[in-house]
């Protein structure tokens, strides 16, 4: 009796898969030659007056107030003159559909260096190693506090080599050194390679996108996030601009 | 179209039904013993769920008198481990906790429950996070004999401890007042103090030197205290815990409180 109830499930298993493939698959053909592949640049503007960076007292470790005689500045908001945000994630949030992509095998580095992190945001595909590198005098220890990935709190003094991975996808992961309690960053790790991380003037530009529909994410550490939807075609390089705006408190 | 809405539906069901079955059959080995966690659910609805909360998030109705928090074992991180940061515990591991309590918590020793009581609960505490079905418990510790305890290797150990910047945390004297004991939060963001060395009470994994060498080298997941695995070779740990206990020796409490270990007969 549970066999012939059993197997007739299973053959409308295999029916809504089929039928979820074909509306997944629509933009990425899995082994076609692959079409010219768009790239999506632009920038992110701060639109108002960004909040001063804050002081940071080091005194409390005399390594760190070597790296900074006159103490440090927080780096939560860091934008120029003319409104260019850095440390925004710009991320495919949607559009890829089911694809699988390898993680790469080069590592992503975060550096520990004047008891700040450098770079204060990094972003990452599940699975590839982030080499954790303490280029200062003191001891630190690195605590990223996931929520979809597991926790995990290492010491490492200097020039010790340290390495960790992250499984899942987990935008984004905060990082503190609970022995220097100024020291924040934000490790994003992604399922895919098509995001990238704002630098100076807050530019940003997405590489080897395959044309289709996509929604694409702007994310902030303080400002959140901003979402836009666009259609690329075949080698077209595609303008975007995300405006965050100032927040009450930010 | 409204058959395949029917098998789709009873696929989703056949889905649940299964993953419930997974669930209630997980199970825990310690040694020779064998936990069920069907059997350890009747014993948590009695003893546990009234601060972990049915659900076993930690949110149950003691909870919020309590300080610090149950553990909310849907996220699968455990203080007291032999097994590396970030790693899922050994059954042992939580075996050993169920059994000594955490001191300095709410959580009391639950040595007076049979060996099998505690086995059971063990399987059922895991049922909560699929993390316990998706991935392995890495290699647990290798604590080495201990070393001599010389005034020489506290001496060493006095060294680490400034090194290792431990006082930032502990302050230059062991009593928990470092420049960043007052920021400190656990993973859930609550406030946490660094435990006062000095004070002589009961650490929380427990007080001997190989609990104290293995709480250094896996570190107290959740808390803002690190594994020191890739930062201290062994030699150098024994050497830290060496002076950790002239820290504590310095107490009057250290030592005094002797806590009778109370184990079930017949077992």
């Amino acid at each position: 009796m549970s066999s012939r109830l059993i197997s007739p499930i299973v053959a409308g298993t295999f029916m809504v898969c089929v039928v979820a493939m074909s509306v997944h698959g629509a933009g990425l053909p899995a082994n076609a030659p692959a079409p010219a592949a768009a790239v999506v640049k632009g920038t992110v503007k701060f639109q108002g007056t960004a909040p001063k960076a804050m002081h940071i007292d080091m005194s409390a470790d005399p390594k760190c107030v070597q790296a900074h005689p006159g103490g440090g500045s927080t780096e939560d908001i860091v934008a120029d003159a003319s409104g260019g945000l850095e440390n925004v994630i710009v991320y495919v949030s949607q559009g890829l559909g089911d694809a699988k992509f390898d993680p790469p095998t080069e590592p992503a580095v975060i550096e520990q260096k004047g008891c700040m992190y450098k770079p204060h945001v990094v972003a990452l595909r599940a699975n590839q190693t982030l080499k954790v590198v303490n280029a200062d005098g003191t001891t630190h220890n690195i605590h990223p506090s996931p929520n979809n990935n597991r926790e995990l709190n290492q010491t490492q003094p200097p020039g010790v080599p340290l390495s960790m991975t992250f499984a899942r996808e987990e935008i984004a992961i905060p990082v503190k050194c609970n022995i220097h309690p100024w020291m924040h960053s934000y490790i994003a790790v992604f399922k895919h390679p098509f995001f990238a991380v704002t630098g100076k003037g807050g530019s940003f530009e997405i590489e080897n996108l395959p044309p289709g529909n996509y929604t694409i994410t702007a994310w902030h550490e303080k400002l959140g996030t901003s979402i836009q939807k666009i259609t690329v075609g075949e080698s077209e390089t595609k303008g975007l601009e995300f405006v965050f705006k100032a927040q009450p408190g930010s | 179209m409204r058959t395949k809405i029917v098998l789709a539906n009873g696929v989703a069901v056949l889905v649940l039904l299964l993953s419930s079955l997974g669930s209630f059959g997980q199970q825990s080995h310690i040694g020779k013993l064998t936990g069920n966690a069907k059997q350890g659910k009747e014993l948590y609805r009695r003893y546990c769920i009234f601060c972990h909360g049915p659900y076993g998030d930690g949110t149950g109705e003691n909870a919020p008198y309590l300080d610090p928090k149950p553990r909310d074992f849907t996220k699968a991180t455990f203080k007291c481990r032999s097994t590396p940061s970030g790693s899922l515990p050994l059954d042992s591991d939580l075996y050993d906790t169920i059994s000594r309590g955490v001191h300095g918590s709410g959580m009391p020793s639950w040595r007076p429950l049979t060996h099998q009581q505690r086995a059971d609960l063990v399987a059922y505490v895991k049922s909560f996070s699929a993390r316990f079905e998706e991935e392995k418990p890495a290699t647990s510790l290798a604590i080495p004999p201990e070393p001599p305890n010389s005034a020489d290797s506290a001496k060493r150990g006095a060294e680490s401890f400034q090194s290792m910047n431990c006082w930032q945390c502990h302050g230059q004297e062991g009593r928990g007042n470092g420049p960043s004991a007052k920021t400190l939060t656990d993973s859930k963001g609550y406030p946490i103090a660094p435990f006062d060395l000095t004070s002589g009470l009961q650490l929380k994994c427990g007080d001997s030197p190989q609990a104290m060498f293995r709480d250094l080298m896996t570190g107290l997941d959740g808390t803002p205290m690190p594994s020191f695995a890739d930062a201290l070779k062994p030699e150098e740990a024994w050497d830290l815990v060496h002076y950790v206990e002239t820290l504590r020796a310095g107490s009057k409490k250290a030592g005094h409180i002797k806590i009778e270990q109370i184990e079930p007969k017949g077992e």
